[in-house]
């Protein structure tokens, strides 16, 4: 059970704002233009130890919640898009190592390495040929006696280059139908990455999700005993929209914060003269404050479910919970049009203190990551049988 | 009963094991049953003995055996397997 700590919470919220605006936003313009992992930012986040935040007091974490994960997530992402992302990418996988990996010896021991280290965890699971449908693996775990070997095309692993290990999912053996899935912790130093290509795209510049090759071999222990079918419907999927849609509300956030500045800045130089976007900015705050509550109520949804198997697997949280990722995609892009709106030149200026074209472009990559219509596809299949919300 | 459970999850299953090779208590989602093809068979059942599955039966384990499956009619249907 995470620790019900409020000041724990502030105290991780705050750090994270103070790493935010004193290490990773002096940073996040390079970061950004050219495409590099923000390492000032994470050996700032490994000194304060917050790579091990939700691991288990027991293990020598934190033992924060996802509440804690998710207000971190929108603290940093007010900064810099590409420290949050990878931050909460990889709190995703720490996250499925807690909930489904304790009742490995391996695996436990992981943990408390994983803590004192403060390594950092990337995820291969999508895979070339595949597409973006998670659930269903062409490569397969082979194993030969205590050893075990894979080898995937992923055409997505953020951050690889930069990560101490991956979590890649795969079919559970040779024999196994596509969606019979396992996922195996490998570590860099039994691992090959061969880049397949490069990560030049309008947003998220940061994170480096280049395609590659994996080849890894290990001990059949970092197998996590647990179906990936049962990890990812009770663990990555929910943490991964919660986590996602957290930094997105902060890139919202800190847009509306660019727009609120201009309007005051306006006013404040023809006082009695109400700034002409007025009003928009008021529509726009309304609509964070949505998009807040939206977040806000997927999260204390999660925590209230996580520890039951039943309702955390059932097709209504599962529709909840995609339902949190195409919400919280489509408010981003609205909240920084309007901001644009708001802010007119100043904020179309890239050399502007009230530049969004950043904000921009990270904005349209939400969208796309799973993108929003596979998404709907299996809500909708869903649909076709589940009769309660 | 459960021979026509077979027959269904034969038909819409779309197992990559032939179910005459499955017992009643082999793993499904082992046998190839996806996600997706879950809905269908969901569907199909409750078309063909003409019952509603409770949102708390659409739960992987309601399908992971023909056993299971055969256990949530019985249920639904009020009659001993």
């Amino acid at each position: 059970m995470p620790v019900d700590s409020p000041s724990l919470s502030s105290e991780l919220v705050e750090k994270a704002h103070k790493i935010g605006a004193e290490i990773a936003a002096p940073h996040a313009a390079a970061v950004d233009r050219d495409a590099r992992f923000p390492t000032e930012a994470f050996d700032a986040l490994r000194k304060a130890r917050m790579l091990g935040a939700f691991i288990p007091q027991a293990f020598g974490g934190m033992g924060c919640s996802i509440a804690d994960l998710s207000g971190v997530c929108t603290a940093l992402a007010q900064y810099c898009s590409a420290t949050a992302m990878i931050y909460a990418m990889h709190q995703i996988q720490v996250a499925c190592i807690v909930r489904h990996g304790q009742s490995a010896p391996h695996l436990r021991n992981y943990l408390t390495q994983l803590a004192e280290n403060e390594w950092l965890i990337a995820s291969a699971t999508t895979e070339l040929g595949v597409g973006g449908d998670v659930r269903t693996s062409l490569c397969t775990v082979e194993r030969t006696g205590d050893r075990f070997a894979l080898a995937k095309k992923a055409p997505v692993i953020s951050y690889a280059e930069s990560a101490d290990d991956i979590l890649v999912t795969a079919r559970r053996a040779p024999d196994a139908p596509s969606s019979d899935q396992v996922i195996v912790l490998t570590h860099k130093r039994d691992m090959t990455l061969e880049p397949l290509s490069t990560w030049d795209t309008l947003g998220y510049r940061g994170t480096c999700s280049l395609d590659f090759t994996l080849t890894a071999t290990g001990h059949v222990d970092q197998i996590v005993p647990q179906p990936y079918a049962e990890i990812s419907s009770q663990t990555m999927l929910p943490t991964s929209h919660i986590l996602w849609s957290s930094g997105w509300l902060g890139i919202a956030t800190a847009a509306v914060n660019r727009a609120r500045a201009y309007i005051r800045a306006e006013a404040r130089k023809n006082p009695g003269k109400t700034p002409v976007a007025s009003v928009r900015l008021a529509e726009v705050v309304a609509t964070l404050h949505s998009m807040r509550a939206t977040v806000n109520d997927a999260v204390q949804e999660y925590m209230r479910v996580a520890d039951d198997v039943d309702a955390v697997s059932s097709m209504s949280f599962a529709i909840r919970m995609n339902n949190l990722k195409i919400n919280c995609s489509q408010f981003i892009v609205d909240i920084v049009s309007q901001c644009m709106l708001i802010c007119g030149m100043a904020g179309y200026k890239i050399d502007s203190q009230y530049t969004l074209g950043q904000h921009l472009r990270d904005a349209y990559g939400a969208a796309l990551m799973i993108n929003n219509d596979r998404i709907l596809g299996n809500t909708s299949s869903m649909l076709l049988v589940s009769k309660d919300d | 009963m459960i021979d026509r459970i077979r027959d269904i999850v034969s038909q819409h299953g779309r197992l990559t094991t032939d179910v005459a090779q499955l017992s009643d208590t082999s793993d499904l989602y082992q046998a190839g049953l996806t996600s997706h093809a879950s809905v269908n068979l969901m569907l199909a059942l409750e078309e063909s003995f003409d019952v509603e599955f409770p949102e708390r039966m659409l739960r992987r384990r309601t399908f992971e055996t023909l056993a299971n499956i055969n256990e949530a009619i019985s249920e639904l249907t009020g009659s001993a397997a």
